[in-house]
């Protein structure tokens, strides 16, 4: 049946391979000295992170050449496996930075949580996509909400914030899919909020709110029922316990350190040596690179360890000083010219799965993207998450490469009917 | 239900483009609009290692080595880097207390714990070479070379200046300088500064998050080589400096020896004296307390800041003034009534050489009245102020009331006073004095005051016979031999050679004719002329002798002052000089019982003379 010409994306797979083997030129660089010049010195991490590439690279052309319909009848089983494994490494973990996330198979050490993604997304697209589903519903909406949920409490024990705030990104899909827009915009609202709490006295801030409502009522509406009326005083009666609630949650649900990085990233500290080193290490080094950089292999501030974590998380540190504003900004730009070449591709699916799972792969990749380049330019607050493809690191280059030659392959056979 | 809400997919796209464009402007922020996080970065990534260029020789006019260099080591640590430290072992090695060490460790890690700062400033090569090879062991501390001034004969300590750390105001001034370098502070190490310091390279390195050396940045692109400091070929003999400091030991003065011809200042000595090398390295800052603490302020150079009345050596420059302007003539003879002013007992003088070489007082006295009240106006005060202009202008030109241009710094120096029409309307009001009240001058008291380098050049003004060139301390400097050209110019008093003739016989006859006042000055065979001066003081008065030699075509100008000494110019200034002059004419001084009685006595205890000599007010 798929003798047919496979028509995979080029586009995309010209944008996964630029921005894979940029970001190996990166991590040469980021650990480079003049003891381990080779290229594929398998003793270092870019010679590590060539072998990840390679068999990254195998395990797409595997992918390409499986019959798609795998994926969507094996959704669920891999979803189970993947929560098996996670509740697994629970108790197997052994300790990397704090964070109690990887299984030690003793060549390789192995990160459940990347895989929970790309797990998760085959679920949510499967439930999804089944027919009769409506968004509407109550039920489809708390069903959706606890496939994504278990993956990211189960993540979130084991303290990796970073991971588990990635679930996040589901909220784009199920909008795609009709869940109302008012969750994006209580969402952001959220968000916003809380960080207002901690910025403005509470009180102005609530006065600020009272007024936006009357204004809202009074000049804005021209006829007003007392469903409107009701409507605003609960919104306004939410957005107080919320604005009241939010010092318990930053003094007790946050654990100190999270406490520190959001304080140095509102300026209400200035942390250099503790909590602010790393942002302010980061955007030192970014800055230092100018409008076309110090060029490749000669950064000096990622070069000397001012930067760290500088082949993993803050591996966009080495591109700003090294590239220059040129070579950030133009791979920022291929990474949202691969997103919304993901969205159009998810548009022009026939089948639903497909679609959703399209919309997760970019949800997914676009939260790793908004988190970890904002980390690194100061707008959000320190979470250690990885920029895909990009960043050292085996799980999480295979994992991303599943999640998305997955897509790749469904879209190669778009057109056959299902 | 499919396509129902296709249209949210240009929602989340626009959020998408917004997130990036975010992005692209944070990027633009840091790296193109601000300049703070660039400057943090070079700051941080990069260290500038200076090379600090050697400083120049300084070598007397003979070619001898007066000052030079010598390597000292300072030892650094970078507290962070400080490992597994044997500290006992390291305090023993060091030759310091356990509580010396962490008190020197709390300043380093004080200052900060990541770079380096210094542990303990200017270890010797002696104490180095202790702990040398031990220091591998001693991990985070590492060696820096510096360089010392060294004096291989202690003397001119006060000309030659020191050298210290630069503070708050150079490093204001001059933004050459950097916290910890070295500064001249004081003398020739001041005036020539620029010339002997050099220039100071430097090496980029790049450093890591520990501050540790990665390795040159850019290959050395950026490095500069250190340009070392130029030497200084002084005017100093160094052998007659050194006699005369032997001299002057156990006194307070001055001596100042100039080469007519040239101006070149051959000796300038300021006693008491220190040697040199206590202001160097690390005893330097207890010798800077003691030494400027000291009553007798031995680091003021007295030759340049020492400012006296002139007393009566001041009369050759007023006959001087006198013959050119007419108002006496060579042959002119005052009786010497000592109704006007005191004298001594003497013979009135019928000429100028005589009155010069029996130093009587009434005849200045005269010959000033006739400088001061030229019967220019009818009204005395008008002709007093005339006069006295007249007077002022003459004394400029032989170099007084003015700081002498010499190339040591200006803020050690005193100008003297020569007071002008302005001065004493000031003080007595405006045509309210005349030569009547200003007639202390006449014997150089009242107010005129000099500086002791001012009267050894109008020694050498008599020598020149009527010129002067400035008296300066270099000869030239550097590998170009640079020359100041201003000190080959002439500096005419205006006076005729003829006069200046008569003043050089006068002050021949102070020295070889009895009656002269400074009999005690004379050495077989050099023709030294000389006068003597008694500077009145509150305390005992101050020696004062100025001489030139040989008579005709002289080598040497000289003023030699001793402080509150007991008698005259005769007794003390006089036959130090006459032993100077020996000295560098003959090469040795063979009158070694003379030579041992000034080098031992304290002037300020009574003289064992055969003679006692009297103190005589007003005598030279």
């Amino acid at each position: 049946m798929y003798q047919e010409k496979l028509k995979v994306d080029w586009i995309t797979i010209w944008l996964y391979l630029a921005i894979m083997l940029f970001g190996w030129l990166n991590i040469y660089s980021a650990g480079y000295n003049a003891e381990h010049t080779s290229l594929f010195d398998f003793s270092v991490q870019h010679g590590k992170q060539f072998v990840w590439i390679v068999a990254a690279l195998v395990l797409a052309v595997v992918i390409t050449f499986t019959e798609p319909r795998v994926f969507s009848n094996t959704a669920y089983p891999i979803y189970i496996i993947v929560m098996g494994l996670l509740i697994i490494t629970l108790f197997l973990a052994v300790t990397v930075n704090g964070g109690k996330s990887w299984i030690d198979l003793g060549f390789f050490r192995f990160q459940p949580s990347e895989f929970a993604k790309f797990a998760t997304a085959l679920a949510v697209a499967k439930y999804m996509s089944t027919i009769g589903i409506d968004m509407r519903d109550m039920r489809t909406k708390l069903v959706a909400a606890a496939l994504i949920a278990i993956p990211a409490a189960l993540i979130l024990l084991q303290h990796d914030t970073g991971s588990a705030l990635v679930f996040v990104g589901f909220i784009f899909p199920l909008y795609r899919e009709g869940l109302s827009g008012n969750f994006l915009i209580i969402g952001v609202a959220a968000i916003a909020l809380f960080v207002l709490a901690l910025l403005v006295n509470k009180y102005i801030l609530l006065g600020i709110l009272l007024a936006m409502g009357l204004f809202y009522l009074f000049a804005w509406l021209n006829k007003r029922t007392s469903r409107d009326y009701w409507h605003v005083a609960a919104v306004f009666a939410c957005c107080a316990m919320f604005i009241f609630s939010v010092d318990f949650i930053f003094n007790n649900v946050l654990e100190p350190h999270q406490r520190g990085r959001i304080d140095v990233l509102l300026g209400k500290t200035e942390d250099l040596q503790g909590s602010g080193y790393n942002v302010n290490q980061s955007k030192i080094a970014i800055g230092s690179g100018g409008i076309i950089g110090k060029g490749f292999l000669r950064g000096t501030l990622t070069k000397a360890d001012f930067v760290p974590e500088q082949e993993t998380d803050f591996i966009f540190c080495t591109v700003g000083e090294e590239w220059g504003f040129l070579g950030s900004s133009i791979l920022v730009a291929l990474y949202i010219f691969l997103l919304i070449r993901l969205v159009d591709m998810a548009e022009r699916q026939r089948s639903p799965f497909s679609r959703i799972y399209g919309y997760s792969v970019a949800s997914i990749l676009f939260i790793h993207l908004f988190v970890n380049v904002g980390m690194v330019l100061g707008l959000v607050p320190v979470i250690g998450i990885p920029l895909p493809f990009f960043s050292y690191g085996g799980s999480s280059l295979l994992a991303f490469t599943i999640l998305l030659f997955i897509f790749i392959r469904q879209d190669a056979s778009k057109n056959q009917l299902l | 239900m499919s396509n129902q809400y296709a249209d949210r997919s240009h929602v989340v796209k626009i959020i998408f483009i917004v997130i990036g464009v975010l992005f692209i402007g944070r990027l633009a922020i840091l790296q193109l609009f601000n300049s703070e996080y660039r400057e943090k970065g070079e700051q941080q990534s990069l260290r500038n290692v200076t090379q600090y260029p050697a400083r120049g020789f300084i070598y007397d006019r003979h070619g001898e080595l007066l000052v030079h260099n010598e390597a000292v080591y300072d030892l650094m640590v970078i507290p962070r880097m400080v490992k597994d430290l044997d500290t006992n072992y390291f305090c023993q090695c060091l030759g310091i207390t356990r509580a010396d060490f962490d008190d020197r460790m709390q300043k380093a890690r004080k200052y900060s714990p990541y770079s380096a700062s210094i542990f303990m400033k200017q270890v010797s090569k002696e104490e180095y070479a202790k702990f040398e090879n031990k220091m591998f062991r001693f991990k985070g501390f590492y060696i820096s070379q510096r360089t010392l001034r060294i004096y291989d004969r202690p003397i001119a300590a006060q000309v030659l200046g020191y050298v210290g750390e630069v503070d708050q105001a150079d490093l204001d001034r001059d933004p050459y300088y950097k916290r910890g370098d070295y500064i001249g502070k004081s003398g020739l190490e001041k005036s020539y500064e620029e010339v002997l310091r050099g220039i100071k390279g430097k090496k980029v390195m790049h450093v890591d998050v520990h501050n540790r050396e990665i390795g040159p940045y850019r290959n050395g692109a950026l490095d500069t080589m250190p340009v070392e400091g130029c030497n200084l070929y002084t005017t100093l003999d160094a052998d007659l400096q050194t006699y005369a400091e032997e001299l002057m030991a156990n006194k307070r003065g001055c001596v100042v020896a100039i080469e007519p011809s040239t101006g070149e200042i051959l000796a300038m000595v300021s006693a008491p004296t220190y040697d040199p090398n206590l202001l160097v390295g690390r005893i330097r800052g207890k010798n800077y307390i003691m030494l400027n603490s000291d009553i007798s302020k031995p680091m003021l150079n007295r030759a340049l800041i020492g400012q006296y009345p002139p007393g009566s050596i001041f009369k050759v420059a007023q006959s001087m003034v006198a013959l050119d302007l007419g108002v006496i003539n060579p042959g002119s003879g005052f009786v010497c009534d000592k109704s006007l002013v005191g004298c001594h007992n003497h013979p009135s003088a019928r000429s100028v050489q005589e009155a010069i070489k029996m130093s009587c007082n009434p005849y200045f006295y005269q010959v000033y009245r006739r400088v001061v009240q030229q019967g220019k106006y009818r009204n005395i005060y008008k002709d007093a102020q005339y006069g006295l202009t007249v007077w002022h202008d003459y004394m400029l030109r032989f170099g007084f009331g003015q700081k002498i241009d010499i190339d040591l710094p200006k803020s050690g120096m005193s100008s003297g006073n020569i007071p002008d029409t302005a001065f004493y309307n000031r003080w007595y009001g405006k045509e309210r004095w005349a030569f009547s009240t200003i007639y202390s001058n006449s014997i150089g008291q009242g107010e005129v005051t000099v500086v002791p380098i001012q009267m050894a050049n109008l020694a050498a003004i008599v020598a020149n016979r009527g010129y002067y060139v400035t008296p300066h301390m270099v000869r030239f400097y550097g590998p170009d031999s640079i020359q100041n050209e201003e000190y080959h110019k002439r500096h005419e008093t205006g006076v005729k050679r003829e006069y200046f003739d008569i003043a050089a016989a006068g002050m021949y006859d102070v020295v070889h004719v009895a009656g002269g006042t400074a009999r005690r000055a004379r050495v077989d065979g050099l023709d030294i002329c000389g006068k003597t001066g008694t500077a009145e003081n509150y305390g005992n008065d101050h020696s004062v002798f100025i001489c030139f030699a040989p008579k005709d075509n002289p080598k040497i100008a000289m003023a030699v002052y001793v402080e509150n000494a007991q008698g005259g110019g005769g007794t003390w200034a006089a036959p130090i000089a006459g032993l100077l002059v020996e000295k560098y004419l003959n090469g040795e001084v063979k009158r070694k019982d003379v030579e041992k009685q000034y080098k031992e006595i304290n002037p300020c205890q009574k003289l064992p003379l055969t003679r006692r000599v009297k103190k005589a007010k007003k005598r030279g």
